[in-house]
This record gives structure tokens, C-alpha cells and sequence, in this order.
């Protein structure tokens, strides 16, 4: 079965700018698929490029198996829920929703019976009558993402649909993304910048940087075994220990990426393989709630953070600035990366 | 934005009532004198008043055809420049291309320019094409600077509209026809009225380019010029001024009402 999106060596220049730049990878079908990258590293072209808002200039494009060269926005099998939503203010949320039966000439009785059915789907049950400019973002939202099912696409683009939702609304729509994509079937494609949105949501994600994708996997892959300095810095938060400092302290060919989580204090380390051990001095404790972070100079010459659980009750006895500690973890913690070198 | 404890001297307020009745009392002067007995001289107090002049206004053919030219000239230049400057309008909305500001600048040059400029330089191509002055000679210069209204109004509003707007119509299967039909059309319905009035506004008292365009027509502004050269029953001017007057508040008050809170109709200075 042909994959529901490939891209072969796919360019897309804006004058000298190389915005998309000979990326080739496929989607497959009924998958939730994630582009994450800084802004401007070519996630969001890539998306308007399926969506036809934006033609290749070198490569090929398929959805679904077929060229979709020449082929404009409105005959594509894929629809988009936009990052400012893009409803018509001219028009209830209602004919909102059924605007893509509207212009496909279904009867009215029809088409409003559907958009109906495809406000309920987004739990907005109610409020077809209103104007998109009587409901809250959230609201909004969801009618945005009514109205780009309702053709019942093949695809779903989302362009960093939650970017202007406030934390809490952010993390429950992601949920409900998740369960409604499991229920659809349909295959999402995911564009945010937000790290934890893409490692949570995605079956598998790529990560973009300057037009070129970095690295491609599921969550996991990406965040345990970063391919590159830049995603080992991007997803997630990552100790970068230069190569004499990596040298020193393990015998190994740098640079190297440890996650802050993955360090302990040589007192608390259990795991079973022997920890590389590191001593180094405190130069600052940050009491965030549930974790605490430290930020530690080593002898060897890195300056590492490390991250602790508050697990017990009461003012936490850990260690102070200007302590002098000894860290230690395990070796498998310790990845190689390539890139640059700014230990 | 009101300053709080500070108020203008009186002064000042003095000034300004001065200018604001600099500005309109010869209007009240127009409208007053369209009521007199009198008919050589503008002698004030007024004689008397009568409604004779209106019903003298209403008997003369002359001004019932320059009237009906002039309406005319006003819907069809209106109606050219309703469709050339919302297409304008999109197209430097739209594409960023080489030459756009020289394109941008010659558009708004007819109402940058001086009336008489545009006037004589349209007067010179006519001769030079060898077209016989007539209806559409007119209707030509006018359209010029009609275009730029209707081109001001609708680009401000195609720029205060979400572009994501046509690209999400397109994505939800509409094509380019039917993208302007319920989106784009919808969202500039208002400022397309507006450019439109104020356009035909600008056409019917429209005096200097007219002149040169016009031939041996006589439109509406060029009979009252005439009028005044040679006066005969001078009131019937002043009704048929009262008349205009009328004619070009109510359109002009109307599109200020639609474009209220956004950004300034452009081009109603002229």
C-alpha cells in the first residue's frame, strides 16, 4: 500500500532562502506524524506543501501514491486546521463547519445535518448558531478542526493548532487530538515547535533544523537516542560535554549528550552497570515545585545540569552551592552525537 | 483620548470656532440664498423668501440634462472603477512582484496629481488618438481617479483580512470562483460600498478634468460654472447647488458609517 504522504528529495526555495531543502520521508497511512523544529526550519512549508499552498520546486510530492504536480489546494484529498484558525467571520459556525459541503453543492438539509453531527464530534453541541467571534480560542479551535473533517479527508493537516491556547486547554485538547485521530483513523500531520506536544502525541516525528530533517523515529528513539547535537538539544533538555571533557571523564571520543534526569548524586545510584562517576561543585540550586534542578561545575571541564524528583515531604536536604559532590551515571546514558562541538 | 485636568484656553476655542465657521457658513449662505426674492445681488439680509426658484429649477431642461449626464457619467465611471480597483487591490494584496511600488505609485498619481494635469495630459492622448469628445471621454477621466478610491478602500480592507481566510476556502474544496463569492466578496462588501460612493461623489461634482474631457457636454458642475459666468435667475443656481449639496452628503455620510473603526477612507480628500 502506498504511503499516505512521500516526499522525494522535495525543495521549495523563497529567494535565496533554501526554506525546504532536498527532504526526503514518508507518512504512513493512519499515522500521527509530527514535524517539530524552531520557526523557520521548513516544518510549516512542508505542511503548506501538501496542502497545494505551496508547489516543490524540485522533487516530487505523492498523496496517497499520486503526483500531486499542477494539482490545486481544492483538489487534494487533505484538509488543514489553521494556527489562527481562519474561520470566516461572515458566517455562523455552522455554515463554518459546513462550508466544505457548501461549495460541493450538498442539499442544505444535509449539509447542516452533518455540520451538526461534526459539532458534537468536538463537543461544541449548541452553538452552530453563533458567530466564531462569540466563542473563546478554544472554542474556536475546535470548530476549526470541525470544519476540516468534515469533508472526511484522508489527511488532517494541523498547523500548530494549540499554539494559542493557554497550558491547561493545551494538554487536555491534546488528548482529545490523540483519542480523536485513534477513532478517525485518519492519518495526522502534526506541525509544532513544542517538544512535549510532539513526543506525546506522535506515533513517529521529525525533527527539522534550517530546512533538512535532523532526525526522524519515534518518541522515544528521539529523545533517547538523539542523532545529532542540535536534537539532542531541541527535544528535550541535554548536557553537552565537549570532547577533552569527554575524554577525561570516560575514555570516550566526544562530544556526548547526557539527559539532566539521568544524573545522580554517587550516593543514590543503583542501576546495575558501573556508573561513570564525576566530581564536580555546585554553583546553583532551583526549587521548581515537583523537581529540583542543579546546575554543577565539573573537575573535568563541563558545567552539567541535573534534575531531582522532590520524592519526600518536607524542605528537601540536598546539597547546597559551593558543596563540593560526586555525580554519577550510567554509561549507556552517554550518547554520542554529531555536530558541533560546544563543551 | 480626553487630557484630564488641563483645558484649552479660550483662546483656542475661539480659533476653531472661527475655522469651523469659515468652513460652512458659505454653505448656509448657498442654502439661504436659494430662498430669496432677490435676484441680481447677494444682499443681506434677503428681501424675502420664496420657493419660486425651486419651481422654476424644476421647469428648465438644461438642468435636468446636465443632471441626467451627470448621473450618468457617476454610475458608469463608479461601476468601471469597482471592478478595476478591487482587482488592483487584490492583485498588489496579493503577489509581491518587481516594480510593485512604481505600479502602487502610478495608480494613486490621478489623485496626487493636480485636476488640470490630469486634465490637459488626457486631452492631449484624446486629440492624439483622434476620439471625439463624448459620454465615455468623460466617463475616462473620471474613471482615473475613481479607480484609486475604490483601490484605497478595498486594499485597506483586503489587508486587515486573514489570508489564511482564501487559502482555508480553498482547502475546504472551493475554487477561485467560488472562494470570492463567499469569502472575499463578503469581507469587502462594505468597503467596496463605501469606495463606490465616495467615488460617484467625487464624479458628480467633479469640474476641472471635465472641462477638458467633456467637449460640448455640460455636466452638472460645468452648468453652474457656466451659470455664474452668466447669470441668469442667479438663485436657481444656488437651488440646484442646495440639490448637490444633498446629492453628495448622504453618500459620503453613509460610507463614513460603514468604515467606521477601520482604517481611514483614503482619498476623500480630493
Amino acid at each position: 500500500m502506498a504511503a499516505a504522504i512521500l516526499f522525494e528529495n522535495v525543495s521549495r526555495r523563497f529567494g535565496t532562502v533554501r526554506a525546504v531543502d532536498n527532504v526526503s520521508f514518508e507518512i504512513a497511512d493512519g499515522e500521527f506524524f509530527s514535524m517539530l523544529g524552531p520557526s523557520g526550519s521548513g516544518k510549516t512549508t512542508c505542511l503548506r506543501l501538501i496542502a497545494g499552498f505551496e508547489e516543490p520546486g524540485a522533487g516530487r510530492l505523492l498523496i496517497h501514491g499520486i503526483d500531486t504536480a499542477g494539482v490545486p489546494p481544492y483538489e487534494r484529498d487533505v484538509n488543514t486546521v489553521f494556527q489562527d484558525y481562519a474561520l470566516f467571520p461572515h458566517m455562523s459556525v455552522l455554515d463554518n463547519v459546513a462550508y466544505g459541503l457548501m461549495v460541493r453543492k450538498v442539499p442544505a438539509a444535509e449539509r447542516h445535518a452533518r455540520a451538526d453531527e461534526m459539532l458534537d464530534l468536538v463537543k461544541l453541541s449548541g452553538l452552530g448558531g453563533r458567530r466564531p467571534s462569540a466563542l473563546s480560542g478554544g472554542q474556536r479551535q475546535r470548530v476549526a478542526l470541525a470544519r476540516a473533517l468534515i469533508n472526511r479527508p484522508r489527511v488532517l493537516l494541523l498547523d500548530e493548532p494549540l499554539g494559542a491556547l493557554d497550558l491547561k486547554l493545551r494538554e487536555q485538547m491534546q488528548v482529545e487530538l490523540k483519542a480523536l485521530q485513534r477513532k478517525l483513523g485518519i492519518t495526522f500531520v502534526y506541525v509544532t515547535h513544542d517538544q512535549q506536544e510532539a513526543l506525546g502525541m506522535s506515533d513517529r516525528l521529525a525533527v527539522f533544523n534550517e530546512g533538512k530533517i535532523e532526525q526522524i523515529g519515534a518518541p522515544q528513539d528521539i529523545y533517547e537516542r538523539p542523532a545529532t547535537a542540535f536534537v539532542a538539544d531541541f527535544v528535550g533538555n541535554s548536557n553537552l560535554i565537549g570532547r577533552a571533557a569527554a575524554q577525561r571523564l570516560a575514555g570516550l571520543a566526544g562530544p556526548l549528550s547526557v539527559r539532566p534526569e539521568k544524573i545522580n548524586f554517587a550516593a543514590d545510584y543503583s542501576d546495575v552497570a558501573p556508573p561513570v562517576k564525576a566530581a564536580g561543585t555546585v554553583l546553583e540550586v532551583q526549587y521548581l515545585g515537583a523537581t529540583t534542578r542543579y546546575e554543577v561545575e565539573l573537575e573535568a571541564g563541563a558545567i552539567v545540569f541535573m534534575v531531582r524528583q522532590n520524592v519526600t515531604t518536607g524542605r528537601a536536604i540536598g546539597p547546597r552551592v559551593g558543596d563540593r559532590i560526586e555525580l554519577a551515571w550510567d554509561p549507556g546514558a552517554m550518547l554520542q552525537v554529531s555536530g558541533d562541538d560546544r563543551g | 483620548m480626553r487630557s484630564k485636568g488641563i483645558r484649552a484656553p479660550w483662546t483656542l476655542k475661539l480659533a476653531a470656532l472661527a475655522g469651523l465657521a469659515f468652513l460652512h457658513v458659505p454653505m448656509a449662505a448657498i442654502i439661504l440664498y436659494a430662498f430669496t426674492t432677490e435676484t441680481k445681488s447677494y444682499q443681506f439680509p434677503p428681501p424675502g423668501l420664496t420657493l419660486h426658484w425651486f419651481a422654476v429649477a424644476w421647469e428648465r431642461q438644461d438642468i435636468w440634462d446636465a443632471l441626467a449626464l451627470s448621473a450618468r457619467v457617476g454610475t458608469v465611471a463608479t461601476a468601471i472603477a469597482l471592478v478595476l480597483g478591487t482587482l488592483a487591490a487584490a492583485a498588489m494584496q496579493r503577489s509581491r512582484f518587481f516594480g510593485r511600488e512604481t505600479v502602487t505609485l502610478l495608480i494613486i498619481l490621478p489623485i496626487a496629481l493636480p485636476g488640470i494635469v490630469t486634465g490637459i495630459a488626457l486631452r492631449a492622448a484624446i486629440n492624439l488618438i483622434d476620439l471625439p469628445f463624448s459620454f465615455w471621454t468623460i466617463v475616462i477621466g473620471h474613471a482615473t481617479f475613481c479607480v484609486v478610491v475604490v483601490y484605497n478602500n478595498v486594499l485597506a480592507r483586503l489587508r486587515r483580512t486573514s489570508g489564511s481566510l482564501i487559502e482555508a476556502s480553498m482547502d475546504l474544496g472551493a475554487d477561485g470562483v467560488q472562494t470570492f463569492r463567499y469569502v472575499v466578496l463578503p469581507n469587502i462588501a462594505t468597503a467596496l460600498l463605501a469606495g463606490g460612493m465616495l467615488a460617484f461623489a467625487l464624479s458628480f461634482d467633479e469640474v476641472i478634468v471635465t472641462t477638458f474631457t467633456a467637449g460640448q457636454q455640460t455636466t452638472l458642475p460645468i452648468w453652474m460654472l457656466t451659470e455664474l459666468v452668466r447669470p441668469r435667475q442667479r438663485p436657481v443656481t444656488n437651488v440646484v447647488a442646495v440639490f448637490v449639496i444633498a446629492v453628495t452628503f448622504v453618500p459620503i455620510l453613509v460610507a463614513y458609517y460603514l468604515t467606521r473603526g477601520t482604517e481611514t477612507v483614503s482619498g476623500s480628500g480630493k
